[in-house]
């Protein structure tokens, strides 16, 4: 049966097709949905772990015990599974275990466009790269048999334009596979000096024998055409070259590392100029340039954002395709929804005038007018560190003027270790978790502090409050973000206190809401004060002079009445 | 068959991707080799929305490249402006006539063009503009305003109006597909100059 799919439901499927009995995930633009289908299959245990490392750890146990696992994830969330990844390169697997991670290139929701390649070389695991749904699915059943038959963990790379990209699909049957018999060996599993510095024996050898067996391996493929033109290329951009430049010969790399390097020479040989196109960083130039083979590859490319067909014409065939400019317009960034509740605490902290280290999520959207609620963001969790630093550096009195602002999910993510440092260290900084009831960034995904599992299931609620007291918050004080009174008082006092604090803001994500509220109206007795502007929220306007609530956007939340000093603001209909 | 290039643009949270995806569905049940591009995660967030389709007998790359779109269609009347520069030559362009202020607008740092639709005709030869909103209204849901437009993008895509209502059957929730189809036929009986 054929089907459209998104790159990443190949992935899903590809997974399920060989096998997988175990797999586990942090949601992350753009890898999020991939778990989220696993999830679908009764035969597929699925979870949203705390975070990456721990969802790392819990498919390298679930390989060691025999089974087949992945565990997924966006770039940035390879930083945080580093640490296992590096080792169990070490001890192998037992069932065979996948690392898919998902790149941004263009950085449409990330921080940073680090390129995940580099980790591949770096830790020693070989990486396949789909270049569409298709091959993702079959990418990912070859992933687990080369991860059975060398044993090693085995890296997919996904890019945004792949993951959240849909072509059609052959969809297979599941093959049910045995779970590898357990046997205990600490010299294979047991990563002491003694063990590790032989197993690094191990990986060297594997990595060798692979890159020989790379250049017979199918999907690393010569398409012969006009051998003016060579391009070694792989992903995405193997696409666009195919769109660009339909007659030169292409090298398509399925295995992006280790390299085919034989196979790399008979390409280079036979054409006249070869060419390396590829995303982000110059990965496969530099180790073809290495071995003294001679290339263009960044001379003529960037190594920022994304390929296009356009930018291939124009580097290699010196193409400029005509077209209009763009019209200068203003922008649409991404906002803060309607009745979003992060609204509320942002407008008070900027009453008050406070800074504020921020954090991932869609709070970090508040930075910018007219709230801009905070002044950093830099990684998960680094909220929490940073104002603590920021006291250590500068001293209280200059601290008393700083929040640490954090959603419920990063927090529980990375932030319970930057608490427990302020407590240890007897910082006093006030931390506010911005608490919604779900990861909303990503699209809603269920967390501990939830209560339900990615199956849908009941679980165990995690209790915010408890939590921040056990750590030894003696502070911890839970708000209505949309009582603007009460987040006022609670935020002057808490900053002021030579204590630590935490201030659970407590209210679910908008979206989350389902019945629909009346929308509310500006009456005439407006006086055009611009108070209800400064929420910047995306329903209220200016119109031909007068402020104006947008009804289709509009979801009754209600904030906006409670800033109007002149009760201009009213229920539609009363 | 020649690669169809369609982009549908829009505001975070109005629907494009449904649209999308139904078109995607047709497509494939026509035989076609399909690749579409979806925007997920932050931008969603009401911020500018773009999505991809392209169909015909070998696609390659799932992005419609500038200067190379067949049909732009366009939920809201500034996205319309900020992508028309893709559409090619004779391109078609067919514009819901609503706006939904951005930000830096909201915040006075920036004006809402007065002239898009004018801008828009210069550039575009073969301009459509409709009310969807207001459409959508009338019949009961502000967000069937998708499928209202899919009824008029589909009239210029050549394939019968029963292709079109089967793939919505297939697509959206079941409670939603009289609902649907009623919108769909709205947008397709719609005569617009």
């Amino acid at each position: 049966m054929k089907k459209l799919i998104l790159g990443n439901e190949g992935v899903a499927r590809g997974a399920y097709e060989a096998g997988i009995k175990v797999a586990a995930a942090y949601p992350g633009t753009p890898s999020t949905e991939i778990t989220e289908f696993i999830a679908k299959y009764d035969e597929v245990y699925a979870e949203w772990s705390p975070n990456e490392k721990v969802a790392m750890e819990v498919a390298i146990g679930a390989s060691m015990a025999g089974a087949r696992a992945m565990v997924t994830m966006k770039h940035v969330g390879l930083n945080v599974a580093a640490d296992p990844l590096f080792t169990v390169s070490y001890t192998g697997v037992n069932g065979g275990l996948v690392v898919l991670v998902a790149d941004d290139p263009g950085m449409h929701s990330s921080q940073n466009e680090q390129d995940s390649r580099c980790y591949a070389r770096a830790a020693h695991v070989p990486m396949l790269e789909p270049a569409d749904s298709q091959e993702a699915k079959d990418y990912m059943k070859l992933a687990f048999n080369l991860s059975e038959k060398y044993d090693t963990p085995v890296f997919v790379r996904m890019t945004t334009r792949v993951s959240h990209a849909q072509s059609i699909v052959e969809i297979g049957e599941r093959e049910e596979i045995e779970l590898k018999p357990y046997e205990k060996n600490i010299q294979k599993n047991v990563m002491m000096p003694g063990m590790a510095i032989k197993r690094h024996i191990v990986v060297e050898n594997r990595m060798n024998q692979l890159a020989e067996d790379a250049n017979s391996l199918e999907i690393n493929r010569i398409e012969w055409n006009d051998t003016k033109i060579g391009i070694i290329t792989s992903g995405i951009a193997y696409q666009y070259v195919k769109e660009a430049l339909p007659n030169a010969s292409v090298l398509k790399l399925g295995m992006v590392h280790p390299l085919p390097m034989k196979l790399i020479k008979e390409f280079a040989d036979k054409v006249e100029t070869l060419y390396i196109v590829e995303e982000l960083e110059a990965v496969i130039e530099e180790q073809v340039k290495a071995n003294g083979i001679s290339a263009i590859g960044k001379e003529i490319f960037s190594v920022q954002g994304e390929l296009s067909v356009k930018k291939i014409l124009s580097a290699i065939a010196n193409k400029e395709i005509q077209t209009k400019n763009p019209e200068a317009l203003p922008g649409r960034p991404p906002v803060l929804c309607p009745g979003c509740p992060h609204r509320g605490i942002y407008y008070v902290m900027k009453k008050l005038k406070l800074n504020a280290t921020g954090d991932i999520g869609c709070y970090t959207l508040g930075a910018l007018e007219p709230l801009a609620g905070i002044d950093t963001c830099v990684c998960m969790g680094a909220s929490v560190g940073m104002v603590h630093g920021i006291e250590k550096a500068r001293g209280r009195d200059f601290s008393k003027n700083w929040v640490g602002v954090i959603g419920d999910s990063t927090f529980i993510h990375s932030g319970i270790t930057g608490l427990i440092d302020i407590v240890y260290n007897k910082g006093m900084s006030t931390v506010v978790i911005l608490d919604n009831s779900t990861t909303g960034m990503t699209g809603h995904q269920d967390n501990p502090a939830t209560g339900k599992t990615i199956k849908g299931e009941a679980a165990p609620v995690l209790n915010l409050v408890e939590l921040a007291k056990a750590i030894g918050i003696k502070n911890v004080r839970v708000v209505d973000p949309f009582d603007l009174k009460e987040v006022e008082a609670v935020l002057k006092e808490e900053t002021n206190k030579d204590e630590p604090s935490v201030i659970i803001a407590s209210r679910p994500c908008a979206l989350l809401i389902k019945e629909k509220k009346a929308p509310y109206k500006i009456t005439d007795a407006c006086v055009l004060c611009g108070a209800c502007l400064r929420l910047g929220c995306p329903a209220i306007e200016k119109q031909d002079g007068k402020v104006v609530i947008n009804d289709a956007l509009c979801n009754g939340c209600g904030l906006c009445p409670k800033v109007c000093r002149v009760n201009a603001i009213v229920k539609d209909g009363e | 068959m020649e690669t169809k290039n369609i982009l549908i643009v829009g505001v975070g949270g109005q629907g494009t991707l449904l649209t999308s995806r139904i078109i995607g569905d047709v497509a494939v049940k026509k035989g076609y080799d399909v690749k579409m591009s979806e925007v997920h995660g932050m931008a969603q967030r009401g911020g500018s929305v773009v999505t991809h389709v392209r169909y015909g007998d070998k696609v390659y790359s799932p992005l419609v490249e500038e200067g190379t779109c067949d049909i732009l269609l366009a939920f809201e009347k500034l996205e319309a402006l900020r992508w028309i520069h893709y559409l090619k030559e004779d391109g078609i362009a067919i514009v819901n006539n609503q706006e939904i202020n951005p930000m830096p607008v909201i915040t006075g740092a920036a004006q809402y063009p007065e002239d898009i639709i004018e801008r828009i005709k210069v550039t575009c030869k073969k301009t459509y503009i409709v009310d969807a909103l207001n459409i959508a209204k009338e019949l009961g849901n502000i967000k069937v305003l998708n499928t209202v437009l899919l009824g008029i993008l589909s009239k210029h895509l050549g394939l019968e109006k029963t292709d079109w209502e089967e793939a919505i059957e297939r697509t959206v929730p079941p409670k939603t597909i009289e609902l649907n189809k009623k919108a769909f036929s709205t947008g397709y009986e719609l005569e617009i100059k």
